[in-house]
């Protein structure tokens, strides 16, 4: 049949071009309207109606800075209440958009909101403490120090999930890391030698779940909650009968120094957080971003996300499907006893049970709030990090708050950020589910 | 062989583009899974530059055979000859390498990449370090999509995109891989008629480029209009090979293994007053969408009327609406006055409602239950097979036994899983319990589909029975041909919306039009506007040869009756009387 013939037939079957099946758009709900009004009303009522009526002073500049900054000092209950009135604006916007149009805020809408009630937050806390002055530059450089271990599990979760595997084990790579670092470093005199021997560690605790979850089709949260408490009692116990017999020669391991780049780490603020870190410091940040290029950029990434999307798809176009997760798997646990190794090298200079206090699943959080994208899972877990950060310092200060509740703050930041703010994030479509060839 | 005359004439392959073409050849092919033996020393050859038809029904091991020759699965004997030379496919990445291009039934495509993306998975071209070079994949897919006017657009998400574009990249892959051979696995049974019109030229238009198609069907009109030679597969062997010009009903009494009338004995329909009435429903899914909207419709005692519509246009809901299963239904549905909508799905069961769902395995059946159990699923608490709260084993196995002989399953006993029977079996069960109690509506939702040619004349004539005796009958379907079989009144869905209801007997192109979303009048100008275009329908064109080549003894009653109806152009271009016979010869 020749071309000309069959035009007339393409012509005539435009109405369809636009098909599609009914049920596609994604929903908008009221829950992000609502959440951020609730918030809002909160911080109008705490930060601006009963704002302390002392000024926050906050410092900027640290002693070794090349040049000093003036410290900030604001009135805490004037600018509670403007702060409070911009959160409420800013919910009443969001809920006209849904009112009027149906149409959700635009992306840039919770991202400012959670900026400005954390600011005003902060001048709260700040204002009403018995001392009300904190230094900004050593809570922000804090933050990032509590992150370092939730970005590496962060981006181990990345790594598994985007191929297919869900990575509930983070808790135990991480402490397997920790536990073999120090160990390891002990022993050798030598860090380094630790930092490589958390990443085998870590590797070696993925192989299990990738074993059991990929070739024997075992469920992947069971195999991932057995691991975590096989290797908590694993380290535990080891570390009772010989850590314990000669903590000298066991578990004292030599530390990682801190790096101290020339000139760049006298910046302020942001100085030390770049430029004054540990190599594992370092380390997150080019993990963070080479991860991210992989996965985005390459022939390699391209591969992983299609084997976690639609694995038959793959597998028809000659992808191991299986192979890819069990690599993937094994790369992400490394990755994840690089940032447990973190805890007893550069954190705290020996190992204790249980060192990794559950940051494990703070980083699974960290990663669906950063919607399994290695930048989003940073940022996020330096928000975790500052609420984790911000509660001790505020504890020292004194604030009229219950430590308790201070104590609260990053699971509270968890529930809010994962259920609230980021609104439907999609995991990869086969996260979670064996394939099976046939 | 017998070369359809389409492929003559002025458009003769063009042999200054022609590629390296490929003879491909399976020898002796047989593939068991256990005890079952699912390709049995299967011999196929594919000469090059040919459309070749696998014509079988559902089961009888189509797919199974073309998964062999694609690298999925490894043949327990025989082997794969390419260019008479014997070639082993480890995986689908060998079958590429060798010039064999594969289009799933269900598209191997990522919903969440783009079609470059897709296009490019498995066969990268990476800039140095392995860094992704999209731009030279978004070049092969505008050169493609040029050749053959498929106007793809490399960066369109593929979720975003209508299934027939879908299946145009699935097409691109293979082409981007240098695919010599195509295998199209049932690649119509997504598609509108009007997509599948464009497919079966698209694979002419492949065809007179030098690529091989292999088309695996069981839908006899498409098979027809395409195929130069035709193999017919059934219980997972080749049972002969038979000519495109052969008739439909001698296609299919090959596919089937016995005579098959395809043509439905029914009477004109006798409707008597309007029993049944849905007005203004509106059915809100989840998502805040209007997944059925403003629908309102009635079906009169002794009519059926048919649903008709493209998978997922809110045929589900509507049905599910009706039988209580959704929360946020809106309007009002009425079953001899008495309001249904409101109801719990027991009290509309128990008004008299006979319900075949969609979905046999999940939502028909327990698959693990005995097949007398899945025959009283919805009475197990009434006599006589509930006593308070025992159960009688006794009665249960009785009314199985009537029931598997009035229906006609073909079972050994009836005490075995009924997820052990074959699809037309366990639908039978399905309509068997539905129709054993005496019901004021009866909705079938995709009666037969997954069912084999057998069954399906089984199963409608039952559709039937039940309209005759006075029942007001709903039946939803994706399948044009089981529509405009069984229907006495046809209600096209589109987005949700009722796009119009037509008489039986309107023509294809109209109720294809309907189906896209065009208005009634719309549809009916159009189809007729095309017909005096004179489109160059090749269907009609093969019909000569056919005549000559076919009619065997036992079939001649049906064949004056395949000129008109398999062919696209039954001259239709206003809605026609219900039986003016035009409707003659549908049944694929």
């Amino acid at each position: 049949m020749s071309t000309t013939a069959t035009s007339p037939v393409q012509g005539e079957s435009q109405p369809d071009k636009g098909r599609r099946p009914a049920v596609s758009t994604k929903p908008v709900t009221w829950k992000l309207p609502v959440t951020l009004s609730v918030l809002a009303t909160i911080a109008f009522i705490f930060f601006g109606l009963l704002g302390p009526q002392a000024n926050a002073k906050f410092g900027v500049s640290s002693g070794g800075d090349f040049f000093q900054l003036p410290a900030i000092d604001v009135p805490a209950f004037l600018s509670g209440m403007v702060l409070s009135l911009i959160l409420l604006g800013l919910a009443g916007y969001a809920l006209v958009l849904k009112a009027k149009k149906n149409v959700r805020p635009p992306s840039w809408l919770p991202a400012v909101f959670t900026v400005v009630f954390v600011v005003a937050f902060l001048i709260w806390v700040v204002g009403g403490a018995r001392t009300p002055s904190i230094s900004l530059a050593g809570l922000i450089a804090g933050s990032v120090t509590l992150a370092v271990p939730i970005v590496f599990g962060s981006l181990s979760g990345v790594l598994c999930e985007r191929a297919g595997v869900v990575n509930i084990a983070i808790e135990s790579q991480l402490l397997g890391g920790a536990f073999t670092a120090a160990l390891v470093a002990s022993l050798t005199h030598n860090p380094y030698l630790g930092l490589l021997a958390a990443a085998v560690a870590g590797a070696l605790v993925s192989m299990v779940l990738a074993l059991f979850s990929i070739k024997y089709v075992v469920n992947q949260i069971i195999v991932g909650v057995v691991l975590n408490v096989l290797v908590s009692g694993l380290t535990g116990f080891l570390f009772t009968t010989v850590m314990q017999s000669d903590p000298e020669k066991y578990n004292s391991p030599a530390e990682l120094p801190i790096i101290d780049i020339p000139v760049l780490s006298g910046i302020p603020v942001i100085g030390p957080i770049l430029f004054k870190q540990s190599v594992v410091g370092y380390l997150m940040y080019v993990a963070v971003i080479v991860i991210w290029v992989a996965l985005f950029k390459t022939k390699w990434g391209l591969r992983v996300r299609a084997v976690g999307e639609h694995p038959q798809a793959a597998d028809t176009l000659g992808i191991n499907v299986n192979a890819t997760r069990f690599w993937n798997v094994t790369l992400g646990g490394a990755v994840a006893g690089i940032g447990g190794s973190f805890f007893t090298l550069v954190a705290i200079d020996s190992f204790t049970k249980e060192i990794s206090g559950g940051r494990g699943f703070i980083a699974l959080a960290a990663m669906i709030l950063g919607r399994w994208n290695p930048i989003g899972a940073f940022f996020a877990a330096l928000l975790f990090g500052f609420a984790d950060n911000l509660q001790s310092i505020v504890t020292i200060i004194g604030t009229p708050v219950p430590s308790q509740f201070m104590a609260m703050l990053p699971y509270v930041v968890t529930v809010f950020a994962v259920a609230g703010l980021v609104g439907r994030s999609r995991p990869p479509a086969a996260d979670g589910i064996p394939y099976i060839k046939g | 062989m017998l070369q359809p005359p389409y492929a003559s004439g002025p458009s003769l392959p063009d042999t200054s583009r022609l590629v390296r073409v490929l003879k491909l050849e399976l020898k002796g092919i047989t593939k068991r899974f256990g005890s079952l033996v699912a390709n049995d020393h299967i011999d196929v050859v594919v000469e090059p530059g040919q459309i070749h038809c696998l014509l079988g029904e559902n089961g009888a091991g189509k797919s199974t055979l073309m998964n062999v020759l694609y690298g999925l699965y490894e043949p327990t004997e025989g082997e794969i000859l390419i260019d008479d030379k014997p070639v082993t496919f480890r995986g689908p990445g060998d079958a590429m390498a060798a010039g064999i291009g594969m289009v799933h039934q269900h598209f191997m495509l990522v919903p969440v990449f783009t079609v470059a993306e897709n296009v490019a998975l498995g066969a990268e071209t990476t800039k140095t370090g392995g860094f992704l070079d999209l731009e030279d994949t978004r070049r092969k897919i505008r050169e493609i999509s040029d050749r053959y006017g498929f106007d793809v657009d490399p960066d369109a998400l593929i979720e975003d995109l209508p299934v027939g574009v879908q299946q145009r990249v699935e097409i691109i892959k293979a082409l981007v891989r240098d695919a010599k051979v195509l295998i199209l696995d049932e690649p119509t049974a997504v598609l509108t008629p009007q997509d599948t019109d464009e497919l079966l030229d698209i694979m002419r238009q492949l065809k007179s480029h030098g690529t091989s198609i292999v088309f695996i069907s069981h839908k006899l009109r498409e098979v027809k209009a395409v195929s130069d030679t035709i193999t017919v597969i059934r219980r997972g062997k080749v049972v002969g090979s038979a000519d495109p010009g052969a008739s439909t009903t001698e296609l299919a009494s090959m596919m089937v293994g016995r005579a098959v009338s395809l043509t439905l004995d029914k009477a004109p329909a006798n409707p008597q007053e309007t029993t049944f009435e849905v007005k203004d429903l509106t059915v809100i899914a989840p998502s805040g969408q209007h997944v059925v909207d403003g629908i309102s419709f009635g079906i009169a005692r002794g009519e059926i009327l048919a649903i008709a519509g493209v998978q997922g246009n809110g045929q589900t809901e509507l049905t599910e609406a009706i039988l209580g299963l959704h929360e946020r239904a809106h309007g009002s549905i009425t079953l001899d006055g008495e309001e249904l909508l409101g109801r719990s799905v027991k009290d509309v069961l128990n008004a008299g409602v006979g319900f075949v769902p969609e979905d046999r395995s999940l939502d028909g059946l327990i698959g693990t239950f005995s097949i007398a159990e899945n025959l009283i699923l919805d009475r197990y608490d009434q006599a006589p097979f509930a006593k308070g709260i025992s159960m009688s084993p006794a009665k249960v196995l009785e009314n199985a036994k009537t029931r598997i002989e009035e229906f006609d399953v073909r079972t050994p006993s009836g005490m075995l899983a009924a997820g052990t029977l074959s699809g037309g079996n366990q639908q039978k069960v399905v309509m068997a319990r539905e129709l054993s109690r005496p019901l004021r509506l009866f909705i079938a939702s995709q009666p037969t589909r997954g069912v084999d040619v057998g069954s399906i004349e089984f199963l409608h004539k039952r559709i039937v029975a039940e309209r005759d005796h006075g029942t007001p009958v709903m039946i939803v379907s994706t399948e044009l041909d089981e529509v405009i079989e069984l229907a006495d009144r046809i209600a096209v869905l589109y987005k949700g919306r009722l796009v119009g209801i037509v008489p039986a007997g309107t023509g294809r192109d109209v109720l294809g039009l309907m189906m896209a979303g065009v208005s009634l009048d719309e549809a009916q100008a159009d189809a007729a506007g095309k017909h005096s275009a004179q489109r160059p329908a090749p269907t009609t064109a093969e019909n000569p040869a056919g005549n000559t080549a076919e009619n065997p003894a036992g079939t001649p009653a049906a064949n004056p009756a395949t000129t008109p109806a398999t062919s696209q152009a039954p001259a239709a271009p206003s809605v026609q009387e219900p039986g003016s016979g035009a409707v003659g010869d549908h049944h694929e």
